[in-house]
């Protein structure tokens, strides 16, 4: 019940402090408790049980803003026409070409079937008939004469899986699987 | 005493009484009349698909000929219902295909429709007509495809908002050449670029008594003039995609095509507008009274333009981008507005991007004495302002407010915002529908359970302080029907002490609450007549200590008693069977 008495907590504190207080007075307080309310949803909302234990809460820096499922209340129908428009795609898929040294000619996909990198690293190994390797945070792809990187909306050449998801399909411009020493150079880490 | 008419009079006089609230009181006058009124029932609207069997519904009207069923919580809408939760159509299709062969309307809301269950109803129901499937999911084109081939009268097909698996766009050459019957047809939410232009084309052109029609995205503007001249009779209409390169020559066959429909009153779709084709617009804008912007993200010169070539409107649904300048101008324009939704067009932005605030939402109800229905996002709100619309505007009926940031205080004063909602609830007597949000203590509660007494649905968010709240909803608001709540500080004492109230509500949602599972299992124990589930996607509820609080909570008054199509997240508190669950 820890979770529900952490929030109690929460409540009776601002509570307090409207009580000594005038009202219109420490505005600050009454977003840091915002924001720990909100980090507590949103890890309520990651499934984590009810009656875990909130002090990491306590101590830790106010979190950036973290999107709380389900809201603001809006239907994901409606969700995904901005995130549509956002990406510049027809219909409702996110296009982009996929290219690899060597291959002569381009492929396309939408980004948007898949649900994570995984998913989209195995496709890309169907289509062109080759293996990626390992992903490490460090070190990039090992393990292949390949890297799979792509454009994002500056015009930078990123290694694909070095930022989240939902941050990829919505700045990825194209795909391009390097080979050789090109692959190999981003994969050693500067 | 015998003063009483022969069956078929009573019969002929019901037949005049259309409304379910009417024909529920007529029934229970007497025993004949329960006889006759059940015969002759001819509409059922069934607000919770599980409050209810099949059975029991096709038991005591065996005459149905139109039947609404709505199946998963409205918070489904917001993806806090997880797939799978349940709200299958196919059991009722399965057994009014037997009892009901002249069945000829079904119409679905937040239902599981599966193909095989459009294929039974294509195949089941000889004088099918009407198919609305509003919100729903589990279909494909396949499924749409049997329904056009087979349905021989078929009325209207409403696909609206639902999502449908894409698989080609030649569902529509299906219907054969001999179908000339569509009065309505609304496939705007098919994805695919595919649909079968051609075959929709020729479909339209030989229905003359198509009245409603509205396109997907995949519909390209120099399309529109082609359907348009094959019906001016439309008296609804929704875009596909409304963007192109400015041509001459295909703005003025556009701005003829709509011209030459005298009877077009509702717009809607524009998806990607390009503002410089919306002039086409203005030879049928005096008589508009529905507008749909909400997909279009044109800026509010452009909206401010239009909007002020409709004097008749009646409702408008629009993103931000209109801004505080665009609804000022709104208000003075269109003076029959009754209807108004500002959705947001960056909601998880953390800053505003536009500039809407409540200024224009005053300023609306300061301006237009009709309107009595609002959904408004906005990202600041005061109590002042809440007074005023509520002081402005008392025939409100329905009054939705989403404040982006949970929580957000009164931007004035940093108060609670108890004071302007109450003055809603105070003002508004009609008030029907209610949704709060921002900064809000037990208080605000107190004023709606003392004021909201006509008030049938509540959604509350991020409120409250105690059970006390909770309490003066679920003893004050003689009226409610669905409450919905979703992380507030409400536990066990309220909902216990409560308890009868539930069984005179359809149903109850309480999400990120703090109600123990121990409370759920009393519920379940002490109301047989209520449907009590709990939902965790983590772990079994009772796994737990029975103190600690449940994930989600459902609870909805049913004379079926539990459902037996749970999946294994969802756990029924009905004594019986969850021990053997």
């Amino acid at each position: 019940m820890e979770g529900s008495v952490g929030y109690d907590n929460d409540l009776n504190l601002r509570a307090t402090e409207l009580r000594l207080g005038l009202p219109g007075t420490e505005p600050v307080s009454i977003v840091r408790s915002n924001k720990r309310s909100l980090q507590q949803v949103a890890d309520d909302d990651c499934g984590v049980n009810g009656c875990k234990s909130d002090d990491q809460n306590e101590t830790a820096p106010p979190p950036p803003k973290a999107q709380i499922v389900g809201w603001p209340p809006i239907r994901s129908y409606r969700k995904n026409n901005i995130q549509t428009k956002k990406n510049e795609s027809e219909g409702g898929g996110i296009y982009v070409k996929v290219s690899m040294d060597g291959a002569p000619y381009l492929r396309k996909i939408d980004l948007k079937i898949y649900s994570g990198y995984p998913e989209l690293l195995q496709a890309i190994e169907n289509m062109f008939k080759f293996t990626i390797g390992e992903y490490s945070e460090r070190e990039g792809y090992k393990g292949s004469d390949y890297a799979p990187t792509y454009e994002d909306k500056d015009g930078d050449w990123m290694l694909v899986g070095d930022v989240p998801w939902e941050m990829f399909i919505t700045s990825c411009k194209r795909l391009r699987i390097m080979k050789g020493s090109e692959a190999r150079g981003l994969g050693c880490g500067v | 005493m015998a003063y009483s008419f022969p069956d078929e009079v009573l019969e002929h006089v019901f037949s005049f009484i259309q409304s379910d609230k009417d024909r529920n009181a007529v029934s229970l006058v007497c025993k004949s009349w329960y006889e006759i009124e059940r015969w002759c029932r001819r509409k059922v609207f069934i607000g919770n698909c599980y409050a209810v069997s099949p059975r029991m519904v096709i038991r005591r009207f065996p005459e149905v000929r139109s039947i609404k069923l709505k199946g998963k919580p409205h918070f489904a809408d917001f993806n806090l219902v997880p797939d799978g939760w349940g709200g299958y159509v196919l059991p009722w299709i399965a057994e009014m295909a037997g009892a009901y062969p002249w069945l000829e309307e079904i119409r679905l809301k937040r239902m599981v429709v599966t193909d095989e269950s459009l294929e039974l109803i294509a195949k089941s129901f000889k004088n099918f007509k009407v198919l609305v499937l509003f919100s729903c999911e589990g279909f494909s084109t396949d499924g749409l495809a049997a329904i056009a081939a087979s349905c021989k009268n078929l009325r209207e097909l409403d696909l609206r908002e639902s999502e449908v698996d894409d698989l080609s766009g030649h569902w529509l050459a299906h219907f054969p050449e001999t179908c000339t019957s569509l009065v309505s047809l609304n496939i705007s939410c098919l994805r695919s670029d595919e649909v079968s232009f051609s075959a929709l084309e020729r479909l339209v052109g030989r229905c003359p008594n198509l009245r409603s029609l509205r396109l997907n995205r995949a519909v390209t503007l120099d399309k529109i003039a082609n359907i348009l001249r094959r019906a001016p009779q439309l008296v609804d209409f929704g875009t596909g995609y409304y963007a192109a390169e400015l041509q001459p020559d295909v703005f003025s066959n556009l701005a003829g095509a709509f011209s030459s429909c005298k009877e077009l009153k509702s717009l809607s779709g524009f998806w990607d507008v390009v503002p410089a084709y919306l002039p086409a617009l203005y030879s049928i804008c005096p008589r508009l009274t529905s507008l749909n912007l909400s997909y279009a993200t044109i800026q509010s010169p452009d909206l401010i333009k239009l909007v002020s070539h409709c004097p008749r409107l009646q409702r408008l649904l629009v993103l931000d981008y209109v801004e505080d300048s665009g609804l000022e101008e709104l208000a003075s324009s269109c003076k029959d507005l009754q209807e108004l939704r500002v959705f947001p067009s960056d909601p998880f932005g953390a800053e505003p991007n536009v500039s809407l605030t409540e200024q224009g939402l005053v300023a609306v109800s300061l301006g237009c004495p009709k309107l009595r229905s609002v959904l408004y996002f906005c990202r600041r709100m005061s109590n002042a302002a809440l007074v005023t619309i509520a002081q402005n505007r008392p025939n409100l009926t329905r009054f939705r407010l989403c404040i982006i940031e949970p929580k957000t205080p009164d931007y004035l004063t940093l108060e609670p915002l108890d004071v302007g909602f109450g003055a809603i609830v105070e003002h508004c007597k009609d008030l029907s529908r209610l949704s709060l949000s921002g900064l809000l203590t037990d208080h605000v509660f107190e004023y709606i359970g003392t004021y909201g007494k006509k008030l049938e649905m509540l959604s509350v968010a991020f409120a409250g302080d105690s059970d006390l709240g909770l309490h003066h909803v679920l003893s004050g608001c003689e009226s409610l029907r669905k409450l919905e709540i979703r992380d507030c500080p409400f536990g066990d004492k309220a909902l216990l002490a409560n308890a009868a109230k539930l069984e005179t509500m359809r149903s109850l949602w309480m999400s990120s609450c703090a109600v123990s599972f121990g409370a759920c299992k009393l519920l379940g124990q002490k109301m047989p007549k209520l449907n009590v589930e709990v939902i965790d996607e983590t772990e079994p509820p009772d796994s737990r200590p029975e103190s600690c609080p449940v994930d989600k909570l459902y609870i909805y008054r049913s004379v079926a008693g539990p459902r037996f199509d749970m999946p294994p997240f969802v756990w029924t508190m009905d004594e019986a069977v969850r021990i053997l669950h």
